[in-house]
């Protein structure tokens, strides 16, 4: 019987056999929302009417023998940064209260055109800035598997989403490990595509040379169908690249690495890491060889300067990107008593729209582009990042694809490191390198923490425009995992019915 | 004791700088595909790229990166290899994204000059000017100010935005420091001006229209005792709308700058803003702190790396020098400045050379273009060339040439042209003009009017010639004017025994 | 490296249009001081022979023909605004107008 526990692919071929509609499986969605959304706080907006509305016309077309692709019917939740035509799209902030977009991003635009059902939007830290979903204008998103733990972030309401099985799928973006963080702190998947891969535009900048919008699901395949709906050139996008799509799906279904070679990233391992962590790498390290793939060491010398070019080449792009938030055209006004200037009613919105994090990352920019500080700040920061891709480089040269953990620890506690900006900034350390590279990575959940019981997420990843190949190392460690297991690791999660 | 103009520049020598921005004429915007159109309803042509929407995101015009190239090329500049997009951070209401797409370390066009004519004590001398750098942006919106003085019934002050402006590709030809140019500094600056604009319009790049701000110009001066080799403190003055403020601006700034170096005062680095009616400037909202553009490469965008062949075929596409083939053709048509400047001015120098290329003799067509032809299109308030074309002035003339047709006919030809009825054939078909050349059928007119007119007859045959006129004038208003006047009285003449 | 005051950071904030109350600026003085403490190891391995990287992707002229495409209605244009007047976003008067 498909329900909300099935897999996205499990719905689409029960969707194509007619043994469910879109629009009871939208509902099944939409009501799973209203039973556990107040506790988990995953969605900002959710589009009922809208939705229904989609699924049926869906319906309609499937009952008329109309040809529909592969995720047609099957819901979606959607972060709250990507613009979505009249329905309202905040970025988690203030000062874009109320902002209804006059027109689609690519992305919601292909998925509208590939009939997924969008549910909603969904919560973040604010302009995606952060790790944990709190610094959102609306509330802290809780993790599915603890409610007084962050689910991480910035794509925190997304990942909750699809792990508390509010939605099978769900779109992110990925900054310096948004998608990535998230999904392996609720044990979903979650990929992060290369640069330029999936389309910008209509995509609240954040960092625009590290941003990237990608896929969450509970399945590498699941991720692999959403992947291959969203990726491809867009014109409207100078940065998108214009090559074909890798074959994701395919990669997904392989389940073979034999003769694979897998870099294990020295720099991303042992101390620093949470032992229950390690102890999980070191077992999907075993289940790969087991597979037939090849284990090479590999070091990255320079990845420990990343994050703190990171925290340099983000807030620059950023403080430019949210200029554009002024009061003038649309969001949040502030002070406009008739007695103020244009530039004090800037000035004030600014102040009284954006929250204490983007305030601190727009002045900790500024300051790196300000006359004279500019070569030593973000002029270095632009030269690590040159580190960074010959440190890629070389390890490429060896592995086929590269691993590491994804955090240094599990899901923390909400309010654990919110006054501590640097520590917070570290629970990025191992994402952070692929997006100063461009290159893409994935999440997948590789088991439990032993000593607090909490998802533990591999990274795994591959050179610019192979993404099919982390799919496939992907694929094939989950399929292991799950005959390990016996049954998905979200079986493990408490039920949110009765969870207090 | 105040200096006047000729004082000031006997005592101080002035050094020039120059910064031109060209709208071009593309029909999309820079970054987005918003028309362009001059005075359309406010804020529809805009989109969520050029309102600075969250999440747009720019792709560039390939035209307007040809038409700066050209423009580059036009200069003598070299096109770097390599350019690139920067920000340009400031915060400023018409400013949807509150920075400015533009090129700041990274431009287009690099190191270019143009030579430019002016008329000297000595005679014509020629100034090179250096070009620095041949850049893209993009325009701002406008504003609108209401309320004020007039409104404080209310206390409403505010301003309103449109947007359509915005994002208009902008061409920035920003020129070194002119040195040397003494008490010709103004006209340097005009001619210098005038030349761009003549050859932006040769490049069709751009209207070219000072007065709707499709070329705006910056003019910067500083001034510095003579011999001192010293470089003064400049002042910048923007709001320059047209070629004769251009050298009024600077007149009345170099005229400023020396009075308050003479009363001790300091320049002030500021920019001022250039007053129409009465010449002068005056100084601009100073800022309190020099701004600080936080520029760096827009990420958004990818490079321009423009290739050799590209770079070569754009070379091959431009026109000749609009001052070179001037010249040129002036030789060519052995027309004296006066009439040139006249043909200039009227914008008539193409229809000229297309016409004259069309076998026309160039005085004729000259003659037809400036005079006849601008006289009807005066009266119907239109262009000359969009009354007749050049190959039907071309065909005229031709006739005018072989004696087919005399200067008054020719005009009637023009002139059923004009009505439109029909090609310069049907016109002299329809209206049956046609030179009488007959020798008979003229000398049956000839004998008319000696009939009617005895006296004068007599008078002429006794030796008195002018009196003739009336008689061929009477032979000319018999045939309709359509015989050949020199004809006539060639023929009378010796009827009589003049010949 | 200076410290950072809450001049600097007001200065800052001015450039940034962002109206802070002076707690505010001492809170974020001492945090950018913090931050830049741990981000200014940039500069251990940013030596001279090596080229920064701006984009993490090494593409060139990518360019739009010179099509008109539809813009946006004026309803549409002005649907987010705070305030409108005769078609035009409506905002606090511009100083410094010309
Ligand atoms: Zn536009």
């Amino acid at each position: 019987m498909t329900n909300i526990h099935s897999t996205a692919a499990e719905m689409a071929s029960a969707l194509a056999a007619k043994e469910i509609s879109s629009v009871e499986l939208t509902k099944q969605h939409l009501d799973r929302i209203a039973a556990v959304d107040g506790k988990i706080n995953a969605f900002l907006h959710i589009d009922k009417a809208g939705a229904l509305e989609q699924a049926e016309v869906i319906d309609k077309k499937r009952a008329s023998g109309e040809k529909l692709s592969p995720l047609a019917g099957v819901p979606i939740a959607v972060k709250d940064i990507l613009a979505q035509k009249g329905i309202p799209t905040t970025a988690g902030s203030k000062i874009l209260e109320g902002w209804r977009p006059p027109y689609d991003s690519t992305v919601v635009a292909k998925l509208k055109a590939a009939s997924v059902v969008i549910l909603g939007k969904t919560n973040m830290d604010e302009f995606a800035m952060g790790s944990s979903t709190e610094n959102s204008a609306y509330g802290t998103t809780q993790n599915p598997w603890d409610l007084a733990r962050t689910p991480g972030g910035s794509s925190g309401g997304s990942a909750a989403a699809v792990a508390a099985f509010e939605a099978p799928l769900a779109i992110g973006t990925d900054t310096g490990g948004s998608i990535r963080q998230p999904a392996a702190l609720t044990g979903i998947v979650g990929v992060k595509p290369t640069y330029g891969a999936v389309s910008r535009y209509g995509v609240v900048a954040y960092s625009s040379s590290l941003d990237q919008v990608g896929p969450f699901a509970r399945t590498v395949l699941d991720t692999a169908l959403l992947h291959e709906a969203i990726a491809g050139h867009d014109e409207r996008d100078s940065t998108s690249i214009n090559a074909p799509v890798p074959q994701v799906v395919a990669a997904a279904k392989r389940l073979d690495v034999k003769g694979m070679k897998i870099g294990v990233i020295k720099e991303l391992s042992g101390s620093g890491f949470q032992a229950g962590i390690s102890a999980r790498i070191a077992e999907s390290i075993e289940l790969l060889v087991a597979a037939g793939a090849e284990i090479v060491e590999v070091t990255c010398p320079n990845f420990e300067y990343a994050l703190a070019a990171y925290y340099l080449i983000a807030p620059s792009e950023a403080s430019s990107n949210l200029a554009r938030f002024d009061s003038m055209r649309y969001g949040l006004r502030v002070g406009d008593d008739g007695s103020r200037g244009a530039e004090e009613v800037m000035s004030a919105t600014r102040e009284a729209g954006f929250g204490k994090e983007v305030k601190r990352r727009i002045i900790l920019g500024t300051y790196a582009l300000s006359s004279g500080y500019y070569d030593a700040y973000y002029g270095s920061a632009q030269k690590v990042r040159t580190l960074v891709k010959q440190d890629f480089d070389n390890a490429f040269a060896k592995a086929d694809v590269l691993i590491s953990p994804v955090t240094p620890t599990t899901a923390f506690k909400i309010g654990e490191k919110s006054n501590d900006p640097v520590a917070m900034y570290l629970s990025d350390i191992a994402t952070i390198p692929v997006n100063m590279a461009g290159i893409g990575g994935m999440s997948l959940p590789v088991g439990l923490a032993d000593e607090d019981g909490l998802p533990v997420g591999l990274q795994i990843m591959a050179p610019v425009m192979q993404d099919d190949r982390f799919y496939r190392v992907g694929g094939t460690l989950e399929a292991a995992l799950l005959s390990k297991w016996g049954q998905p690791i979200l079986s493990k999660a408490p039920d949110l019915t009765v969870q207090k | 004791m105040t200096l006047d103009y000729k004082a000031a520049t006997e005592k101080y020598e002035p050094t020039l700088g120059l910064e031109v921005h060209v709208e071009l004429n593309t029909n999309s915007k820079m970054f987005c595909s918003c028309a362009t159109e001059f005075g359309a309803s406010p804020n529809t042509q805009t989109c969520p790229v050029c309102l600075g929407l969250p999440g747009a995101l720019p792709v560039v015009n390939g035209k307007a990166i040809e038409s700066t190239i050209l423009i580059g090329l036009a200069l003598n500049c070299s096109i770097a290899p390599y350019s690139r997009f920067a920000r340009k951070n400031y915060f400023y209401p018409d400013m949807p994204k509150n920075f400015q797409t533009s090129q700041y370390d990274e431009p287009i066009c690099v190191d270019g000059f143009l030579d430019v004519e002016i008329e000297t004590d000595e005679g014509p001398k020629v100034f090179r000017v250096d070009i620095e750098r041949v850049h893209m942006e993009e325009d701002t919106g406008k504003s609108l100010h209401v309320g004020g003085s007039t409104g404080r019934i209310h206390g409403a002050e505010y301003s309103l935005l449109d947007y359509n402006r915005a994002g208009i590709p902008l061409v920035e030809i920003v020129t070194r420091i002119i040195p040397g140019t003494g008490k010709y500094a103004p006209q340097v600056a005009r001619a210098y001006v005038t030349q761009l604009r003549d050859i932006l319009r040769s490049l069709g790049v751009s209207d070219v229209k000072m007065e709707q701000g499709s070329l705006r110009c910056d003019a910067n001066v500083s001034l510095a005792p003579i011999g001192s080799g010293l470089l003064g403190t400049r002042s910048e003055t923007k709001n320059v709308n047209s070629l004769r403020s251009v050298e009024r601006a600077l007149t009345g700034e170099i005229e400023r700058q020396a009075n308050r170096l003479e009363a001790g005062e300091r320049i002030i680095q500021e920019t001022r803003h250039f007053l129409e009616e009465s010449g002068l400037t005056r100084p601009g909202r100073s800022k309190e702190q020099a701004e600080d553009y936080r520029y760096f490469p827009e990420p958004d965008l990818v490079p321009v790396t423009p290739d050799a062949k590209w770079i070569e075929e754009l070379r091959a596409k431009l026109p000749e020098n609009p001052a070179d083939r001037r010249k040129r053709l002036q030789r060519e048509w052995n027309v004296p400045d006066s009439e040139m400047n006249s043909l200039i001015n009227a914008e008539l120098v193409d229809v000229v050379e297309e016409t004259v290329k069309l076998g026309a003799e160039p005085t004729r067509a000259r003659t037809w273009w400036l005079g006849e032809i601008s006289r009807l299109a005066n009266e119907k308030e239109v262009a000359p060339t969009s009354l007749i074309s050049t190959a039907f002035v071309a065909e005229i003339i031709a006739l005018i040439s072989s004696g087919d047709l005399t200067d008054k006919l020719a005009r009637q030809v023009v002139e059923g042209v004009v009505n439109g009825e029909g090609s310069p054939k049907e016109v002299i078909e329809k209206r049956g003009l046609k030179v009488v050349s007959d020798d008979s059928a003229l000398m049956v007119a000839i004998e008319a009017a000696i009939a009617a007119q005895p006296d004068t007859a007599e008078r002429v045959r006794g030796g008195n010639i002018p009196a003739a006129g009336a008689l061929i004038g009477a032979v000319m208003k018999a045939t309709g004017g359509q015989a050949d006047a020199s004809k006539v009285r060639e023929l009378l003449l010796k009827h009589l025994g003049q010949g | 490296m200076a410290a950072i005051s809450r001049d600097d950071v007001a200065h800052l904030a001015k450039l940034a249009r962002i109206e802070m109350t002076p707690a505010e600026l001492d809170h974020m003085a001492s945090e950018l001081e913090q931050i830049l403490g741990a981000v200014k190891r940039v500069q251990e391995v940013a030596t001279s022979d090596i080229a920064p990287t701006s984009h993490p992707l090494s593409m060139s002229n990518v360019f739009r023909d010179d099509v008109v495409k539809p813009s946006l209605t004026n309803e549409e244009a002005l649907s987010g605004a705070p305030a409108k007047a005769d078609e035009r976003f409506k905002v606090p008067q511009i100083l410094g107008e010309e």
